[in-house]
């Protein structure tokens, strides 16, 4: 293709670094889920709570469009946006297993992982629990005009859930800096998308409440990409917007689910609509990468996150007594372990 | 020092708030325009914009939620929810959100934030808006829980509240806001999270806080005339609790009650009648009297509300029985 414009060469090739990156990074995060999967048949994760977002990778394409300082919100599935994000897979996957080394000391696990640093304002398991609370991020950010802009990332759940629609009315009404992400993976736990909603357009749904409103395929990370860009750009000026990313969740809800909800020809259809083999079929055939140094990218993300799992399995438990710290600021006594107000009582 | 209202008590606190701390705002249903439901915002729009004075839709679960996130991100939020009652509708923000997110969080993320509301009875306002419901947030760790029952409190606890590292839920009393006391902004009665006893009594203590403060006082003097003198603790803040106060006080007269305006069954009066026992132990001459909201819930009807709660009279009544003088007609 020929261009009048001489910036157009390098453009497209920061294009190109940039599609490359994006597929390192859906590869670091099939594989991260890889071994959240193996510590849990290991006996090393702390339950069977957890919920892979293999399948979902394309969420990439959004959280490429945020910038450092940005925040947002996860849901029970949040796995792939954090790592996205910045996080790093050892101290995760040490919060995965309950240890002390872990993001949250093994406190939250990988329901609630968070990172003030990275802007994770937290992962949440009550469904939409989290999305309020990018209005209220908004409206520190407008009011102090910081320019950020916070995201919350959910799953089709949480489409029928009442808070997202406060929410949304609230972020359009007060021209917040904030972004709704909805992660459509088709199922709420063992229910598919057509038995919990009549209506599954849901961008128009954001629409109706004054959102810029965009849907993209899961499945091709680049599209996602390209819609989130035009979706940032509206909310970082304060016009708020509502991306669908559609996916298929590859296994069950969490790790005991056998998925006997669904046929095991849909499962096969669904994972043919695979974000990372798609990203990496585009890069061969487009000629950004050649097959071997496809093969070499994949091995280093998965004996990275190989190290992480082994970090990870050998690190500590956390020390008892540090079940009572945090329930309240540092300042302020910890709660009174029950024996020792028992000693308390009976020697009064 | 100043003779005023509770209401501009509350009002002067959050003013004064504001002005030194530029990260306050306010979010809430009214709290802008009309200035507050019972007035308690009026004119705080007017002074700090509406930035920072954010009439919100009725939206309770977002607004607590908002707050939540406002409060994650730099920004110190004061969510008002109209009615205590309506805390069924943001217990998941309250509870599961603000409540534990510094905990699950392994201590990196902290939620202080405010939650203003007021409870109680007395207006016939019925079951939807007349209750007391503060057991709920003593029973969810993670929350901080404070309950005016004076002028100066008024101020003072919702100006500490204001500095908490962690959630506050802070209660006002529907009843009290036209009442008028002393405010001296300098001087608080005692410290955040501090009991005090407001009247001494060598006989029997009334452990209490809230609109009961003043039932309570009321039935002391009552009692006095007869010759028994009531110790009242006002315990100000629920969570932290004090027990230091109430404990020492009932070590000392042997005799107690808790009066609370919730309902009786799993309630405020129910734990703190256990601690006291627990740690009373030895010196009780009598068993612990709850003296408290009947367990139905608050009818419309003046006669029938009035009935529904503790009065001073009720509360006079038990101290007589205590002490074991002859009550002339019990159950009225």
């Amino acid at each position: 293709m020929t261009s009048p414009d001489p910036g157009a060469a390098p453009v497209a090739a920061a294009r190109n670094t940039a599609a490359l990156d994006r597929y390192r990074m859906m590869r670091r995060i099939r594989s991260f889920e890889e071994r959240v999967g193996e510590m849990f048949l290991r006996g090393e994760s702390a339950g069977s709570m957890l919920h892979l977002s293999i399948g979902e990778e394309g969420v990439v394409g959004v959280t490429d469009a945020m910038v450092e300082g940005d925040s947002f919100t996860t849901h029970h599935r949040g796995h792939g946006v954090f790592l996205a994000r910045g996080a790093d897979p050892a101290r995760m996957l040490a919060e995965i297993g309950g240890r002390e080394i872990g993001y949250c000391r093994g406190k939250g696990g990988s329901m609630h992982i968070a990172d003030r640093e990275l802007g994770h304002l937290g992962a949440n398991a009550i469904v939409g629990g989290g999305i309020p609370h990018v209005v209220g991020a908004g409206l520190s950010y407008r009011n102090h005009g910081t320019g950020q802009v916070s995201v919350a990332f959910f799953g089709d759940g949480a489409m029928q859930q009442g808070v997202l629609y406060e929410a949304m009315n609230m972020a359009a009404l007060w021209r917040l800096p904030v972004v709704f992400c909805c992660i459509n993976n088709q199922y709420g736990m063992g229910t598919r998308i057509d038995r919990a909603s009549a209506s599954v357009d849901f961008a128009a749904r954001a629409g109706a409440f004054g959102l810029a409103g965009a849907s993209a395929d899961g499945a091709d990370v680049e599209a996602v990409h390209a819609a989130a860009q035009d979706i940032f750009a509206g909310a970082r000026a304060g016009r708020p917007g509502f991306i669908e990313v559609s996916a298929y969740r590859f296994h069950g809800h969490a790790r005991m689910d056998k998925s006997p909800y669904r046929t095991a020809e849909e499962e096969a259809e669904g994972r043919r609509r695979d974000p990372v083999a798609n990203a990496r079929a585009r890069l061969e055939a487009e000629g950004l990468a050649d097959a071997d140094a496809l093969d070499r990218l994949d091995a280093e993300a998965a004996a990275e996150m190989d190290r992480a799992l082994d970090a990870a399995v050998q690190a500590t438990m956390p020390p008892l007594p540090s079940m009572f710290e945090d329930v309240y600021a540092p300042e302020t006594p910890t709660p009174e372990p029950l024996r020792r107000r028992l000693a308390r009582i009976l020697n009064a | 020092m100043t003779e005023t209202t509770y209401r501009e008590a509350l009002r002067a606190a959050l003013e004064d708030a504001m002005a030194t701390d530029p990260t306050i705002l306010l979010i809430g249903e009214e709290v802008g325009l009309y200035g507050g439901a019972y007035g308690v915002t009026k004119g705080l729009l007017d002074r700090f914009g509406p930035e920072r004075v954010i009439d919100a839709p009725i939206s309770e679960p977002a607004i607590v939620g908002a707050a939540v996130g406002a409060a994650m991100t730099g920004s110190r939020p004061v969510a008002e929810l109209m009615y205590v009652d309506f805390a069924g509708l943001v217990m998941d923000q309250l509870g599961n959100q603000a409540a534990k997110s510094r905990y699950m969080f392994g201590g990196q993320i902290a939620v202080p934030m405010v939650l203003r509301t007021q409870g109680g009875t007395g207006r016939s306002a019925a079951a939807q808006h007349s209750q007391s419901l503060e057991g709920w947030f003593l029973h969810t760790p993670g929350l901080r829980l404070a309950m005016p029952a004076t002028v100066n409190d008024a101020y003072h606890l919702l100006r500490a509240a204001l500095v908490q590292p962690d959630p506050v839920v802070f209660i006002e009393h529907k009843g009290l806001y036209t009442m008028k006391g002393p405010l001296d902004r300098d001087r608080p009665d005692a410290d955040w999270g501090r009991a005090l006893v407001r009247r001494p009594g060598r006989d029997l203590t009334i452990v209490t806080y809230s609109r009961m403060l003043h039932e309570s006082l009321a039935a002391a003097e009552a009692l006095a005339g007869q010759g028994i003198e009531a110790e009242v603790v006002d315990l100000r803040c629920l969570n932290p609790l004090d027990e230091a106060v109430p404990v020492a006080s009932v070590r000392r007269t042997g005799r107690a009650m808790v009066v609370s305006e919730g309902v009786m069954t799993g309630g405020v009066a129910a734990e703190l009648s256990a601690r006291l026992q627990e740690l009373c132990f030895d010196q009780l001459e009598e068993p612990i009297l709850r003296i408290a909201g009947e367990d139905i819930p608050i009818p419309v009807s003046p006669d029938l509300e009035r009935a529904a709660i503790p009065s001073a009279g009720l509360i006079a009544e038990a101290g007589l029985h205590l002490m074991r003088r002859e009550v002339a007609e019990w159950a009225r």
